[in-house]
């Protein structure tokens, strides 16, 4: 009970109130500023070619602020772009006009959040064993060698390391595909043929994620291992002759682990924006490609669409990133 | 601290091997800036030399389909990338600072309000705000905006970063004692507590600089910037428009993409050797007394 007051209830309220900032920082800032995305998106219909005569221009441009509530005052603007918001009514695509922005995210979010929750997973993993490791065993010189390594990966932007995997193994060695989520003229089955292609796609957009978090994850891990291998706990199964295989993994693992989960949750929103901007390097048909490719028609209702539901998307993450975290240290779930 | 002063500092500093890297890097940075002063080309004019030619003498690093010749219009690009840089993360260190130590001094109500904003910025995905940020303002996008922008978006961690630090200062002895004497809040603040948190707004001052130059990157490759200003992300938005890497022509993609790399690297070196030379435990490391 005292945890549910203490952990859960101000977890969630915090849940809430970081949605609704977000939510509202999204209201807001179109409003703030000189341009009118309704009269933009007229611009860029008519700039595609289509003629429309000007009555007809006026009336879609009535129609749209109407559709979208922006004849009303503010507060009543804001209560409906909520309830719009519930329904995931984001309104028509101008990418795919008139394919509804629901249907276009509907089909990306599963390469998105299939591409993120591996290379989440596979990078923490990885990025702690080896920063654990080069912690606890600071004399081995393979590890020193990769410090160095992670040294100089850690500052490059999610972009850069896309495109050096692509120059490398793309251009000189041939060996994966530019780009795509699975071959041009492929269909989405669930043959053994097509999840080779699948992972052969995801290999590279993936292989920049994980070096990126992992190298993250080692140098903080590395430093939490150093402290915590001084403990007295440490010293105290040292002189009782408890092997270091079972203390490096058994005690000093699993300790110097837990603030790296409160990390991970720090970090989502950032890995988030990695795995979008990775997606639009490869290609890979996920939200941020999406994104990407509605960006030359100005397709305001999509960008709505994505953000909100990134905005809401991430929140939930680091929730439950957070909730698991008592599960793991008995000193919360405990108290 | 006076100015031989400072100077022991960075002479202390240079001890440590990633420092003095990412110091001499950033040296080389600095000669490439001052060679635009001496730039045979206008980085803006087109078809000046012959087109796409591989490095030689002449062009250190060959030319582009566009007739111009990449090293030259690399020292523009780290110019300008630098520039830009610098200029939001000042920007953006005006704010993180008043806000850290607003927040931090006054504790309470404000304190948590600003937390909770800050907190909330952390969490938003900037990529996606600042995306749709430079869509809608794309016909008044230019130089100014784009730094007014960064600088907007970038000071949360900062800040937050700083009012942890207030906030141990303000349990310190002398605190108490200036309180307890009458000193005004203002001179303590500003007197007292500014020049222990300046090492860390140096710090995040790299690191920011760093966020810049990369976001900048992303969002020319989105082509949501001017791309006539030559930057780092402009030269790779051409490079890759003009399919630079299918043509053959290499050293047009890669020769920022390099620079790019440098950059990032002597940013990060520099930004962990002031760390590390905050950090009293890491000094006496590498002194050697373990």
């Amino acid at each position: 009970m005292t945890f549910l007051k203490r952990y859960l209830i101000p977890r969630l309220v915090q849940y809430f109130l970081v949605i609704w900032l977000g939510i509202t920082v999204v209201f807001i800032i179109p409003r703030l500023l000189p341009t009118d995305p309704v009269e933009q998106m007229v611009d860029m219909m008519q700039m595609r070619g289509n003629v429309i005569d000007p009555a007809a221009t006026e009336q879609t441009i009535r129609t749209m602020r109407e559709m979208y509530g922006l004849e009303d005052g503010i507060l009543d603007q804001y209560l409906g772009f909520w309830q719009r918001l519930f329904r995931f009514d984001f309104g028509p695509s101008m990418y795919a006009f008139p394919t509804p922005v629901v249907d276009l995210i509907a089909v990306a979010l599963p390469w998105t959040v299939g591409l993120l929750a591996t290379t989440l997973v596979l990078s923490w993993v990885f990025g702690n064993l080896l920063g654990g490791l080069a912690g606890y065993f600071t004399r081995s010189r393979v590890l020193k060698a990769i410090d160095g390594v992670v040294m100089c990966v850690r500052p490059l932007p999610y972009y850069i390391v896309a495109m050096l995997l692509i120059i490398f193994f793309v251009y000189l060695l041939g060996l994966f595909p530019l780009g795509g989520g699975y071959s041009v003229g492929g269909r989405v089955t669930f043959t053994w043929r097509f999840i080779v292609d699948v992972l052969r796609h995801a290999f590279l957009p993936a292989l920049s994620l994980v070096i990126l978090g992992a190298a993250v994850n080692h140098q903080t891990m590395r430093l939490l291992v150093q402290n915590v291998k001084e403990d007295d706990y440490v010293r105290y199964a040292k002189l009782g002759n408890v092997s270091e295989r079972t203390i490096f993994a058994r005690y000093v693992m699993r300790n110097a682990s837990l603030p790296q989960i409160t990390a991970l949750a720090m970090s989502f929103g950032l890995v988030f924006d990695g795995a979008l901007i990775t997606e639009i390097v490869f290609s890979y048909p996920g939200m941020g490609y999406l994104l990407f490719r509605s960006l030359s028609f100005s397709d305001y209702n999509l960008i709505m669409g994505i953000t909100s539901l990134s905005i809401v998307g991430i929140a939930t993450g680091i929730l439950l990133i957070d909730l698991l975290y008592p599960l793991l240290d008995p000193r919360i779930r405990l108290k | 601290m006076t100015a031989s002063g400072y100077l022991t500092t960075f002479r202390e500093m240079l001890k440590d091997t990633r420092f003095s890297i990412g110091a001499a890097i950033f040296l080389v940075l600095f000669v490439l800036i001052g060679l635009t002063l001496l730039s045979p080309f206008d980085p803006n004019d087109w078809q000046v030399v012959p087109r796409d030619l591989p490095p030689s003498w002449e062009h250190p690093l060959g030319t582009n389909s566009l007739g111009q010749d990449v090293f030259w219009r690399m020292t523009f690009a780290v110019r300008n990338s630098l520039l830009f840089a610098a200029a939001a993360a000042a920007l953006s260190r005006i704010i993180a600072v008043t806000v850290g130590l607003v927040s931090g001094y006054a504790g309470g109500v404000v304190d948590r309000v600003l937390m909770f904003v800050t907190d909330g910025i952390l969490v938003i995905p900037l990529f996606l705000v600042l995306v749709l940020l430079s869509m809608l303002v794309r016909e008044y996008m230019n130089a100014f905006n784009l730094v007014a922008l960064f600088g907007l978006v970038s000071w949360p961690w900062g800040a937050h970063l700083i009012r942890s630090e207030i906030l141990s200062l303000r349990e310190r002895e002398f605190t108490y004692t200036s309180i307890l004497s009458g000193v005004p809040a203002r001179r303590l603040v500003f007197g007292e507590y500014v020049p222990f948190i300046l090492p860390l707004v140096f710090s995040t001052f790299i690191n920011n600089m760093a966020w810049v130059v990369g976001m900048e990157i992303t969002l020319a490759y989105l082509g949501l910037t001017n791309l006539l200003v030559p930057t780092l992300g402009a030269m790779i938005n051409w490079a890759v428009t003009y399919q630079a890497m299918l043509l053959g022509l290499w050293w047009w993609l890669l020769a920022p993409i390099l620079i790019s790399v440098a950059t990032f690297v002597a940013l990060y070196l520099i930004s962990v050797g002031i760390t590390q030379y905050l950090d009293p435990r890491a000094r006496i490391q590498r002194i050697g007394a373990k």
